[in-house]
């Protein structure tokens, strides 16, 4: 069963901007899943779309099975979304925005009371629950978002940008969050702009640029697709010259970093041995940037030209 | 959605828009009220006084069904248009838009918000009209369905506002140069009969002639038209003003891009 089925969806706005231009998309039911792309790709357009806020050009969305043009509630009913922009009520208290959104999908007040304490406990915002929405800060208006988008515990929960501008404590612990959902059966889908994010997260990621899917895979298979990883070398003692190694490229940044490309086909523990044997112990490393932040740049510049 | 789900979903709602005008009750509910005693006060009494009785009544008895229809329609209006409005400028309109509420519950859930204020500032307005008159109600329930249907009508045009505007000052456009003249010309302060025949049948375009003189009829007994005319008249623009809503919401008219 896939949780989301797009097909050729085409959108033109008015003014003849044509916002996508052919979105295929399969998502499994139960995935965590990264819909990635550079500002203006279509991202919001096709979440948008899918949750019947924006009406499409053409082209077909199912969600678990429900075509949004034939059963448009069915579909509705089993998605919950957490927007880019804070959509709720500003002067209104944070329980009676997340009981109400309940009441909007059929749950009564009891149940509703019931599963705003639930969410609003786990997101950490139960103390705050007879709060105006207005006074909270940004990172408690995303979580409120979320508890708002789970109270009717969805089937297939959208995440447009979650973690925007939420300081680094607070983003571990919604991913915490948020795998805890998902591993209860959540489908997830994750727009995101952290590349990290959707690397430690997802299990599939699709890429859409300039109104297109440009590609949809495992996220391990893509990430078997980077030829050359680049690593920063912290080392234990300074160095004065780079070393020389047969097969590798170093760089020295400083005294004790060292920069080296590792292509697919080499093994670091081939390099370290190397480095061992020239007296060079190396202390710590890590990537220089982010492997799928390398991916997602190269195919969407490669797209671009 | 099956029925029992959908009642919850527009009491839901319901039960939101009361809270938010209750809420700001001084702003909502408190400034009809205090205008409405100036006119019971400046027209009533001291003007008033000094002028015939009009089919049989005394002046300030002959407008009170006029000055609290005037509160019903304006707060009807006035409460869908903003908060209505509001939703959409703020964005959570989405909260209802991205659910399975039908369209059709939408509307009735922002309209019945809009019969509730209309109903509660026109119980404001009655209570303070006590000070000033000997209240007697003729057909109590002609009475009540005026206001309700009156309430009914101007909550759905709020809404078809609210659906077209882009900024605050298009929802206050059509309260300022539509719906104050119509109302003042529609027979709150006065008897069509009193007017020239031309101006008579021009006043009998004007559909809230037909509110105000049912209100009439239900408080009073008396009434410039066929009271069975004007219950129909009112019915006829209720059902084409909700016609017209769900057409726009269905296209996503404003709400959707």
């Amino acid at each position: 069963m896939q949780a989301l089925k797009i097909r050729n969806l085409v959108k033109t706005y008015k003014g003849g901007v044509e916002a996508l231009r052919g979105v295929d998309l399969d998502v499994p039911a139960g995935d965590f899943f990264a819909l990635l792309g550079p500002n203006g790709a279509g991202k919001s357009t096709t979440i948008g779309i899918a949750t019947s806020l924006v009406n499409k050009t053409g082209g077909t969305v199912e969600v678990f099975g429900h075509d949004i043009d034939k059963e448009l509630e069915a579909a509705k009913s089993c998605i919950g979304l957490v927007p880019q922009e804070f959509n709720f009520n500003q002067f209104e208290p944070v329980i009676e925005i997340v009981m109400n959104q309940a009441g909007y999908y059929g749950l009564d007040r009891s149940t509703a009371y019931q599963r705003a304490e639930k969410y609003l406990k786990q997101l950490s915002l139960w103390e705050k629950r007879a709060v105006m929405a207005r006074e909270l800060s940004g990172g408690m208006k995303r979580r409120l978002m979320i508890a708002r988008a789970l109270v009717h515990e969805p089937k297939l929960l959208i995440l447009d940008e979650p973690t925007a501008g939420v300081d680094i404590e607070i983003r571990r612990s919604m991913w915490e969050f948020l795998r805890k959902i998902n591993q209860q059966g959540t489908t997830i889908i994750l727009t995101t702009h952290y590349l990290e994010e959707a690397e430690n997260l997802c299990r599939h990621i699709a890429i859409i640029n300039n109104g297109k899917t440009i590609e949809s895979t495992e996220m391990k298979s893509l990430l078997r697709q980077l030829k050359v990883e680049t690593f920063l070398f912290y080392l234990q003692e300074a160095v004065t010259q780079v070393p020389e190694i047969a097969g590798y490229v170093l760089r020295q940044l400083d005294e004790t970093t060292l920069e080296v490309d590792v292509t697919s086909e080499q093994k670091l523990s081939s390099l370290f041995s190397a480095l061992g044997e020239q007296g060079i112990e190396v202390k710590s490393m890590k990537n220089k940037s982010n492997r799928l932040e390398e991916l997602f740049v190269s195919m969407v510049e490669g797209g671009q030209q | 959605m099956k029925l029992a789900e959908q009642y919850v979903a527009f009491s839901s709602l319901l039960l939101k828009e009361i809270r938010r005008f209750m809420r700001i009750w001084v702003q909502t509910v408190l400034p009809a009220a205090i205008t409405m005693t100036l006119y019971f006060i400046i027209f009533g009494n001291l003007i008033g006084s000094q002028l015939n009785d009009i089919h049989g009544f005394k002046y300030i008895d002959y407008i009170v069904p006029g000055i609290i229809l005037m509160a019903v329609i304006n707060n009807s209006y006035a409460n869908v248009v903003s908060s209505f409005f509001s939703a959409k400028f703020q964005r959570h309109i989405e909260e209802l838009l991205i659910s399975p509420m039908p369209n059709y519950l939408i509307i009735i859930g922002y309209v019945a918000g809009g019969v509730a204020r209309g109903t509660v500032v026109g119980m404001a307005v009655t209570l303070v009209s006590l000070f000033f008159v000997d209240l007697s109600v003729q057909y109590l329930w002609v009475s009540v369905t005026a206001i309700f249907l009156t309430s009914i009508l101007f909550s759905l045009a709020g809404l078809i506002n609210a659906v077209y505007a882009k900024s605050f000052d298009d929802i206050s456009i059509i309260p300022t140069f539509v719906l104050t003249p119509l109302t003042y010309l529609g027979g709150v302060f006065y008897s069509v009969n009193m007017l020239p025949e031309f101006w008579q049948n021009v006043s009998l375009i004007n559909p809230i002639l037909y509110m105000v003189n049912a209100l009439r009829y239900g408080m009073l007994g008396v009434s410039d038209i066929d009271i069975t005319t004007a219950m129909l008249i009112i019915c006829g623009f209720i059902a084409a003003l909700f016609t017209f809503s769900l057409y726009l919401l269905n296209r996503g008219i404003g709400i959707r891009s």
